[in-house]
Formats: C-alpha cells, structure tokens, sequence
C-alpha cells in the first residue's frame, strides 16, 4: 500500500490543466494506491466465471484469453441488444461539459478521463469503430479507434475509479447515465476474468455463507448476542432477536457491515432496540444475512444471483413483507431492480402495512419491501415512540445524503425527519452537495478496499471540504448516514479531511434519543460513552 | 475544429461552383436536397427504430427529487415523477426547458482546499435560444414552400421583427440564432475541458450551422437575394413540379442549399441525434414508482442461486449447535444418509 500524503499536500498536487496530447494517446500510469488488487483465481472460479486466471495490475503482461477481442466484440454486441440506455447513452452524447466538473473522482484528480464524458467516450471511442459505419469509415476523426490491450487498461483503470453515483446523470441534459455504462464496462472485463478483490471476495462469501463478510451462522448470532449484551448494559433491557424463524410477520435484513464492524454495530443496535420497544413482529435470517449487494457491482446476473435469496427466504419463513436496514446500493437493487429481476414475490407476501400505526405502504406494493427509514418516520409521525433528543444534545449533526438512497430512490426527507426527531441540532451542507446533488463517499461501488485510500481520499474531497464547511461555520461534529459503506469510509475521509468529526448511522442517533418502557437510568449512549449532562447530575 | 472548418469551407465551396454553373444547377439546387430529405427522413426513422429494438430491462429514472413514499412527506412531482402524467411533466421540462442544464454549477478549487460551486446558467441559456430561435427560423422558412403563405406565419414574422430596424425589416431570431452558435463555439474553444473532450465531429455541425445561418443572413441582409424567384424554385420542389427558374440566382443560396443539405444528410448519423434520443433516454422517461409497480425484463434469465437447502447442507452441525431452528436437523439427514 503506498503512503498517503498529508491532506494539505494532496490539495495541493490537484490541477484541472490538462495534457497538450489528446487523450486517445495518454496512457494511465499503474502507480500504487490508484488501482484496486485483482480477484483470486480461486474465487473467480468457485462463482463460475468466465476465463479466471491470475494476474496482477502492475505487470505488462494480464494473461488475457487469447481471443480476447472476440469476447469483447461479442459481449459489447450482447449488451447492445439487451439495454437500450447503452445504445442511446452511447449515441447521443453531444460532449456539452455539463457533467465534467461534477464527479468527485474528477474534482479530487484532475484526471480528465475522470470527466464522466471522457470515461464514457473510452468505450464510445471502441464502440463508434465496431458498431458504426461512420465510425469504420472516418475513424479517428469522428472519435473511433481500435480496441487494443491498452484500452482494456485504460477501461479497468477508469472504471474502477467511478462509484455509480449517478451525479453525472442529474445534471446530463440527456440523462446520460454513467453508472450505467460503468456497469456494462465491468461486465465486460469479467468476461475476460478481470475483477478486483475487494469486490469478488464479498460476492463468493455472501454466496457461500449468506452474507459479505463470510460469518457463517453460528458466528452471526453470537454477534448479534454480543450487541445485545451491550444493550443490556447500556438500557437494562434484554433483548433476544429471534433467527431464522417462520411464521413471523416481517423479516429484517440489513448490510452485514451492520453486525460486525464500528460503527454500523451501534446502529444496529439501534435497529434491535427499536424492534424490542415497539414490539415488532420480525426474524432475522442468517441465509438472507445480507443487504447489500456486490453482485451489482459485477453483474446483472450475479445482482439478480444474490439478491434471489431475499423472496426465497421470505418464502421459506412466510413472512408478509420485508424490511431493509440503512444501506445505499443495497437500496437502488431493492428500489429499481429486486422485483424485475426476482419477483413476483411469494405468495406469502403482502402489501407492507406497519402493525403500530396501520399505514400501508402503497409504494411498495410490488416490491413489499420498506425502508427502515421509511417506517421510523412514520413511528415518529404517529407518536409510537418516544425520543428524548437531549440524550444527543451534545452532537452537532450533520446528514450525508447516499447517492444511491438519494439519485435512485428519492429518499430524502424520510431520514432527515428521524433524525430531526431525535437530535437537538441539525444543519445542512451547502446545498450544491447535498439530496440529489449529492457528493459520493469516495468508495461506492465496491471501491471501499485500503489499497486506494489515496484515491479514495482524493474522491471524497468534495463531501469531506462540505463538511469541513459546517464544522467550521457550525461547530458540526456528527455526520449521520444511511448506509453501511458510509460508516466505512466515511470515518476515514473525515478523519482527512475534518478531523473531529464522528460518523454515525441514522438508527443510532434514535437508539440513543429513545426512551425505552422499563430501561434503567440511561447514563451512557450507544457507544458506552457518557451522555450529555450525566457529570454534572454526579 | 480545423479539419472541420475545412470541411465546411470546401462544402460550401463545392455548392458555390454547383450554383455558379448551369449545368449543376438542377443537381445542387433540386437533386441533392430532395435526396437529403430523403436521407434525413430515412435514417431518423431506422435510428429511433434500431434504438426502440434493444429492451429496457431495468426502470432507472435518476430521481432529482422527494420520492412519494409516506402521505405527509411533499414528493417532487416533476423531478421524481410518480405516476405517468408527471413522468410526461418531467419529460416536456426537460424537452422544452432543459431542465437538468438549468441545474448547472461550475466547480472551483481554491486555496484552503476549498470548493465552491456557482450557478453557471450561460450553457442553459445560450442552448435554450439556439434551439428555440432555430424553430422560430425553420418555421419562418415555410413561407417558401407554402402558398399563399399561413396567417400564423406572417404574424410570427411580425413579432420577430417587432424591432423594425432597416430594410428588410431585422427578425431577431435570425440574429440571436447566429449569435448563440458563435458563444457555443468560443465556448468550446475557450473553456480547456470542453477543448479537450472536443471531437471533429463537435465542431463540425456548429460549423456547418454557422455556415447555414450565416449564409442566410447574408441572403436576407447583404445579397438582398430574388425571393420571388427563389421562391419559384422551393415551391416547385414542394409542388413535385421542380424546376430551376429561368431568372439567375445568387450562387450564395446555392451555399446555403448546400448546408441545409449537408445538416440533412449528418442527421441521423451524428450526435444532433440528440433530438430524438432525449425522448427514449430511460433515466428521464420512466416513472420512480418502481417498488409499487412491476416492470418487465423481457430477457430475465432464469433464478440460480443458492437454495436454502444447500446452505442449512453445509452449515447443518453448526447451525445445530447454535441453535438455529433447522428444516432437517441433523439426525434426520444422517439417517437419510
């Protein structure tokens, strides 16, 4: 891993002049820090894809099939015929600029191929040669060239630098959709057995075991026991989540970040205790022990593959419909994909109608699944629950709207309203980088690996100067989130970018604020630290 | 840019020399156009066909907006449409007010580091008059291929001139036309990202409008061209009676014949493509109503994935002894076995 320069000298190296030569000839240097570690063969082949070999980035040689360009030609063809929203992305791009300076990769480079435009126009450039008479005929004049090993380079390098955050599609006046081609592009390079670790890894494991991170069953309730250990400590409460089992009215599934690592666990926690004083109906699953979905960062059919076991688990343990703990990607599989994709859903289900309040859920009335967010807001509209947002007075927060909750759902107000309800203080970043206008985490799409924290610090500039605004002008010191890659990289581009600021999931900040039926004294929050106010009753 | 300013000079050269003489007069003036209305008419068709072939396999409207989820929470009915009427809203803002550009920030990076993003609407509005006052002209231009000419016609000349400067009376459409096309093209020649990212074939359809509109000015303004007799010639094309009249034309409409001819023919096989594409882009046409309602996948390949059962298979024991429930407890499989 290469060392990461102080934030001030990483400001400073950013330039947006760009190289005399056109871009068709520069080439992207493999430098550390900048691409992502490659899939193990081993893994690539447990998941049966295409042509797994091992090679390495750095090295000249990527050990590509030997028909490599055949595979290619007839992978684009396939996609071509497939999805409309490539053909016409591909073709009515006028190069008008307007999403040049709105990607986060591009703002924190400089790189010009990080211009959604130029990123698209690296397989634009090999689609106009293959599939457009004009382009057989002028070639280089009209933008066309030859595909050749460097390409595939170049493809793998820029399109392991975009996190589908769909910025560039809101301010495209066609709508062209970046995250989009990215898509195809990586399914592309599958089908020539280039994929990376970090994204490969968690696919074979939640395949395997039912979930990213690999806990197997057993392991997985232990440490859902040990969050409940420490609710007990923190509220007096015991609480036993039950597991797979039937006949409970909703099954909850949220990303497995939630359940092993700090600080999803706190909100996790949150989830649980929520559950336990309203007295939902609800199973979790260790089968369907997964949220997100790194098969939609390789593949329509390995997204569909994994995201197949939701229904089959609702299914098997006949629950009416399905809630979804904070996650982003998990959210745009859910929201535009899931039912096309796997549905209709089982018998069983039913439009979801929340037991407290008895409001139903119309806009999921295919997909039956509803947000957790979604179903909070409403606990809080009806007056289900009571918070007590003293008990997170001493936080400033702030709200990190996810890309995908934000540019592929139109999930706004809904977490806003929550946290509203159970904060004292609340401010926003400036508007240019908040709800649909949104800035990237700077790991998004599988890019949330240690390998590139430069490049990831680099993408994150955007959200984290936005944040150092308001920490500056409003003393903000909590960023809130919905999602589960948030609370990874979030931390760390924080701690960069404005160091003092803490992250925290949505349902934490309401675990805390929520006064529980038969809890003891609260004196500490959710992560065993002192609430406000508590010294001085002492 | 240079290539294709060539391109556009030796075109416009090229039509010169057909209008300047006689014998190509009938080719440059009444063959070439009719065949580029043809083309035109042909290829914009098979391009939104050969498009509408491929499926949409997936609703991915990009949501710029509130989601309708919970009855008390506003939607953004427009820029996250739920229901078709406000898809088709979203659809006219963005066709006829192009919304998404009139969201348009330009990005700066100063000292600190600090990024500030201003409202930058120039790319907006300058784009917005091209477009309009090029439908403005292009309708104006029906006076030539009608006879007699529309009331709505002649009341929309009125307007456009309503400045009443010289003689012929100053349309303003013609003028704001050219200068939109002139800040599209220093535009992209003065900005360096937009320099960068600049094709042959960016340039060349500015260019060859530049040439379009410019030669039209000039007809109009400086030539002080025959109208009555180009007007014998267009209405002999629109009648399908075509003919060349007997009285000379400047050759400098045969340029501008040249053009339009050329801009038919480009269509459908460049970027203006645009205008059709717009209207099948799936991140701006479909509805986010995508949880409540279902959309269809006509190539959904079949489910695999792994079962349940193959799952509690290989995790059985353990799962027994955490006391997970099971389908098939351990017993019960060893005595399969």
């Amino acid at each position: 891993m290469s060392k990461l320069p102080k934030a001030s000298e990483l400001a400073k190296s950013i330039s947006y002049a760009f190289p005399k030569v056109s871009w068709m000839d520069t080439k992207p240097a493999f430098a550390p820090g900048t691409w992502c570690y490659p899939a193990k063969k081993d893994t690539m082949e447990g998941l049966g894809m295409p042509n797994p070999h091992n090679w390495n980035p750095a090295e000249e040689d990527w050990n590509l099939p030997e028909n490599w360009e055949e595979i290619i030609y007839n992978a684009l063809k396939d996609r071509l015929e497939k999805y409309r929203s490539l053909k016409v992305f591909l073709d009515i791009c006028v190069r008008c600029g307007a999403c040049a300076d709105k990607c986060h990769f591009f703002l924190g480079t400089g790189d010009p191929k990080n211009m959604p435009v130029l990123r698209v126009e690296l397989l634009r450039s090999v689609y106009r040669r293959d599939f457009t008479t004009v382009g057989k005929l002028l070639g280089k004049v009209v933008g066309a060239r030859k595909l050749d090993k460097d390409v595939i380079k170049e493809w793998f390098y820029y399109f392991y630098q975009c996190t589908e955050c769909r910025r560039c599609s809101l301010f495209c006046p066609y709508g062209i959709d970046t995250a989009e081609i990215t898509m195809i592009v990586r399914e592309l390079l599958h089908e020539l057995g280039l994929g990376i670790h970090w994204i490969m890894d968690p696919v074979s494991n939640c395949n395997r075991t039912g979930n990213h991170l690999g806990i197997q069953p057993h392991a997985f309730r232990e440490i859902v026991e040990f969050l409940c250990e420490d609710i007990e400590t923190i509220t007096g409460i015991q609480i036993k989540p039950p597991f797979n089992e039937k006949g409970h009215e909703v099954l909850f599934i949220t990303p497995s970040g939630d359940v092993f690592a700090d600080p999803g666990i706190y909100t996790f926690m949150g989830y649980l205790m929520l559950f336990h004083e309203i007295g939902l109906d609800y199973t979790l699953s260790t089968y369907a022990s997964e949220g997100g979905n790194f098969g939609s960062f390789t593949s329509a059919y390995m997204m569909k593959k994994l995201n197949a076991k939701m229904y089959a688990e609702a299914e098997r343990l006949g629950s009416k419909w399905i809630l979804g703990g904070e996650c982003g990607h998990m959210w745009r599989v859910v929201h535009q994909y899931m039912e096309t994709m796997n549905g209709p859903t089982p018998a069983c289900m039913e439009t979801p109608k929340s037991p407290i309040t008895g409001t139903v859920f119309h806009n999921a009335a295919a997909t039956k699944m509803v947000h957790i967010t979604e179903f909070t807001a409403d606990l809080i509209k009806h007056n289900k629950i009571t918070l007590d947002p003293s008990r997170n007075a001493d936080k400033i927060v702030t709200f990190h709207d996810s890309c995908n909750p934000a540019r592929g759902m139109g999930l706004l107000e809904e977490p806003r309203y929550c946290i509203q309800a159970a904060c004292e203080n609340f401010v926003e970043m400036p508007e240019n980088t908040i709800r649909e206008q949104t800035f990237c985490c700077g790991g998004g799409s599988g890019l949330n690996t240690e390998e590139i924290m430069e490049l990831r610090m680099r993408g994150g500039l955007p959200r984290g100067n936005a944040l150092r605004f308001v920490q500056e002008k409003h003393g903000v010191n909590t960023m809130a989130c919905i999602c589960a890659i948030d609370r990874a990289t979030l931390p760390p581009l924080a701690d960069y970018w404005a160091p003092g600021v803490s992250v925290t999931g949505t349902h934490e900040l309401i675990a805390n604020a929520l006064v529980m039926k038969g809890e003891i004294k609260r004196t500490l929050d959710l992560r065993q630290e002192d609430l406000p106010g508590v010294e001085e009753d002492e | 840019m240079f290539i294709s300013l060539v391109a556009v000079i030796v075109l416009g050269a090229i039509a010169w020399m057909g209008g300047a003489t006689p014998g190509l007069q009938y080719l440059f003036g009444i063959v070439l156009p009719m065949i580029a209305v043809v083309v035109f008419l042909a290829g914009f068709i098979w391009r939104i066909m050969d498009w509408a072939k491929s499926p949409v396999p997936f609703s991915i409207p990009t949501t710029g907006g509130q989601q309708r989820s919970l009855d008390w929470i506003k939607p953004a009915r427009l820029d996250s449409p739920y229901t078709k009427t406000g898809t088709v809203g979203r659809m006219l803002l963005e066709v006829l007010l192009f919304r998404s550009l009139f969201r348009n920030t330009k990005a700066e990076l100063r000292n600190g580091p600090r990024l500030v993003y201003w409202s930058s609407k120039w790319l907006w509005l300058f784009a917005l008059l091209f477009h309009y006052c090029f439908l403005v002209v292009f309708i104006r231009h029906f006076r030539f291929f009608l006879d007699p000419v529309p009331v709505a016609i002649g009341m929309m000349e009125t307007v456009d001139g309503i400045m009443q400067i010289g003689v012929p009376r100053l349309f303003m459409s013609g003028v704001i036309l050219f200068g939109a096309l002139l800040f599209l093209l220093m535009r992209r020649l003065c900005d360096q990202k937009l320099r960068y990212i600049s094709l042959p074939n960016d340039y060349f359809p500015l260019l060859l409008l530049i040439g379009l509109v410019g030669s039209g000015l000039c007809l109009r303004y400086i030539g002080k061209a025959d109208i009555a007799t180009i007007k014998e010639m267009t209405m002999g094309i629109a009648t399908l009676s075509p003919h060349i009249p007997a009285l000379p034309i400047s050759p400098l409409f045969y340029v501008h014949l040249g053009f339009l001819s050329t801009l038919l023919i480009v269509f459908p096989f460049s970027k203006l493509m645009h205008m059709g594409g717009i209207f099948l882009s799936p991140t701006r046409n479909l509805p986010n109503n995508t949880r409540a309602v279902h959309h269809t996948n006509p190539w959904n390949p079949p489910k695999t994935y792994r079962t349940y059962a193959e799952y509690e298979n290989d995790f059985r024991d353990l799962m027994d002894e955490a006391g997970l429930p099971l389908e098939i407890t351990p017993e019960q499989a060893a005595a399969k076995e």
